[in-house]
């Protein structure tokens, strides 16, 4: 079942959705045992922004049908925080790393393109679009011409895989995901997750800390195949597909809708080893599908 | 030591036995493919079957809990868990009896540890939140005072499965008429010297704890919940705030020393 993926040799089609999983953590958690059965092909780590961030206050969680919001804010070390503490241990995982990373402005990304670009123990970069510009005020990946000139601006900086992590909020995901590839990106990622909102239920005030959050789970699977289906139509380099994936079934619906792999997030949170059962899953009806 | 690592994902166990104590459930497991867990460490709870479909068609997420008590088995591990319905998960979870199939991650987090040289455990719990002081209690081998709050007495059936506990009860229908941390306040005043508390609780109680440990100077371990979806570090969903900023409870905690905490008031879990 190895797939080649922007000259990435990957054992299997599923890898993690940034931000569903800390393998350090997990390693804390589950010991050795975490490397010698890891769930995915390639390993996402969570976001990288240049400085450190605290993450949005809590409660960050709220449970609904078939999914959950989370409010997390992107917490992290920062570049430098990561580079000391995070990136020593990550290189040592079982698979290839691929670093996500954020802005706020294109200098920002273009900062964080190039400290990875060398970096041997990396092996691909994701471009999480999801965030305001600090200089325009506009979500970078919900336009087209916004996120053309952001791959643009570090597409020269790193010949390493670029991937664009799309948001879909957006009014026409498709459009953005061809200005990527016009740009210069040699894959694209979705969906992130929808934003999405809860109401305590006592007060009637908004319940996340961050008052809105982004919503994920199989609630979102029927959206993320459309996306996916939609994108597939529009661009040529591979797609990273999720949204909702809990079965084998799911990811096989992803990659007939046109994703080259497919990533798994929430259900994780649910099993951590859900990525090798859902892997196995795959394997078992391609194989029957090719026959 | 306050720590054992969980074999990596969720395997299924055998519920052997579903236990009735007033207002609580406490459901048995026969656990054959994890360790014996640490006091303090908790498990993430799902049943196997019919997980969603219940009040808002949920639940979804698995249900975070600290284990009651755990023992040896020929097979494995007896595994208890201390349950209350108050939401849907929860809900689903004292619907199960023997013969059931329950699925569990863990043990995870920190557990408690022993107390400071010259110090005698004194363990302060309320409401369901007296779950792990019952395995840390086993433990201790009889050794600790143990100061136990509930709201009536239908909840205060379940000191029985504590030893020799002093119980309060906010209608004054069992022990004590008010709040556990009354009964706290007068062996801080009369001992506090002399003790380590550690206490499991609602946020409100936690909180008072903390300040009364706080103000006689008494070291504390306090046994924290949060809204939790994962149990390993992978969401971020249930960090607290700390004097050294925000923590994830799943692999930081759920077991804090009261000095790194500014309050122990968090949203709780909303089970």
């Amino acid at each position: 079942m190895t797939v080649d993926f922007c000259g990435l040799e990957l054992a299997h089609p599923l890898i993690n959705g940034s931000g569903t999983f800390d393998a350090i953590a997990a390693h804390r958690a589950f010991g050795d045992e975490l490397f010698e059965r890891f769930p995915f092909a390639a390993f996402v780590s969570k976001t990288v922004t240049a400085a450190p961030r605290q993450g949005n206050p809590p409660p960050r969680l709220w449970e609904v049908a078939g999914g959950l919001i989370n409010s997390i804010g992107l917490p992290n070390k920062g570049l430098e925080g990561y580079l000391d503490h995070d990136l020593p241990f990550l290189a040592t995982l079982p698979v290839p790393l691929i670093v996500n990373v954020m802005g706020f402005s294109r200098d920002e990304v273009a900062e964080l393109v190039g400290a990875f670009a060398e970096r041997t123990e990396v092996a691909a970069l994701e471009l999480n679009v999801s965030c305001p510009n600090v200089e325009t005020g506009l979500v970078m990946g919900a336009d087209p011409d916004e996120t053309a000139r952001l791959v643009s601006r570090v597409r020269p900086l790193t010949a390493k895989p670029l991937i664009v992590k799309l948001t879909p909020n957006a009014t026409d995901v498709a459009a953005v995901a061809r200005s990527s590839q016009e740009a210069g990106a040699d894959a694209v990622s979705l969906i992130n997750t929808l934003r999405g909102m809860a109401l305590d239920p006592r007060t009637g005030a908004p319940w996340l800390g961050g008052v809105t959050g982004g919503t994920s789970g199989p609630a979102v699977r029927a959206i993320a195949l459309a996306q996916v289906y939609d994108v597939a139509t529009a661009v040529d380099i591979p797609i990273v597909g999720m949204g909702g994936v809990q079965r084998g079934r799911d990811a096989l619906d992803l990659m007939r809708a046109g994703a080259t792999l497919v990533a798994v997030g929430t259900e994780s949170f649910r099993d951590p080893a859900a990525g090798l059962r859902i892997a196995s899953e795959l394997a078992e009806l391609l194989a029957n599908a090719a026959v | 030591m306050t720590r054992r690592t969980a074999p990596f994902g969720r395997r299924a166990a055998a519920v052997i036995a579903r236990e009735q104590h007033g207002a609580y459930i406490v459901i048995r497991c026969a656990d054959t493919g994890g360790p014996r867990p640490r006091p303090g460490q908790f498990y993430m709870l799902t049943a196997a079957e019919r997980w969603g479909g219940g009040d808002g068609e949920r639940p979804f997420l698995p249900r975070a809990f600290s284990v009651l008590r755990a023992g040896p088995r020929p097979d494995g591990v007896e595994l208890q868990f201390l349950i209350e319905d108050v939401g849907p998960g929860t809900r689903r979870l004292t619907e199960l009896g023997a013969g059931d199939e329950l699925l569990l991650v863990g043990p995870l987090g920190n557990g408690f540890a022993p107390p400071r040289e010259g110090r005698a455990p004194l363990l302060v719990g309320g409401g369901v939140g007296i779950a792990p002081l019952a395995i840390w209690q086993d433990e201790l081998e009889g050794n600790a005072t143990t100061l136990l709050g509930f709201r009536d007495q239908a909840h205060a059936h379940g000191a029985a499965l504590l030893a020799g506990s002093s119980i309060a009860t906010d209608d004054g229908s069992v022990g004590h008429h008010g709040l556990v941390t009354e009964l706290l306040g007068d062996e801080l005043d009369a001992r506090g010297e002399e003790v380590e508390v550690y206490a499991c609780g609602p946020p409100a109680m936690l909180e008072a704890v903390r300040e009364r440990c706080s103000h006689h100077d008494v070291p504390a371990q306090l046994a924290l919940e949060s809204g939790m979806a994962c149990g390993f570090g992978a969401c971020f969903g249930c960090v607290v705030p700390t004097t050294s900023g925000y923590i994830r409870l799943c692999v930081d905690g759920p077991v804090l020393d009261a000095a790194m905490l500014e309050t122990a008031a968090v949203a709780g879990a909303g089970h």
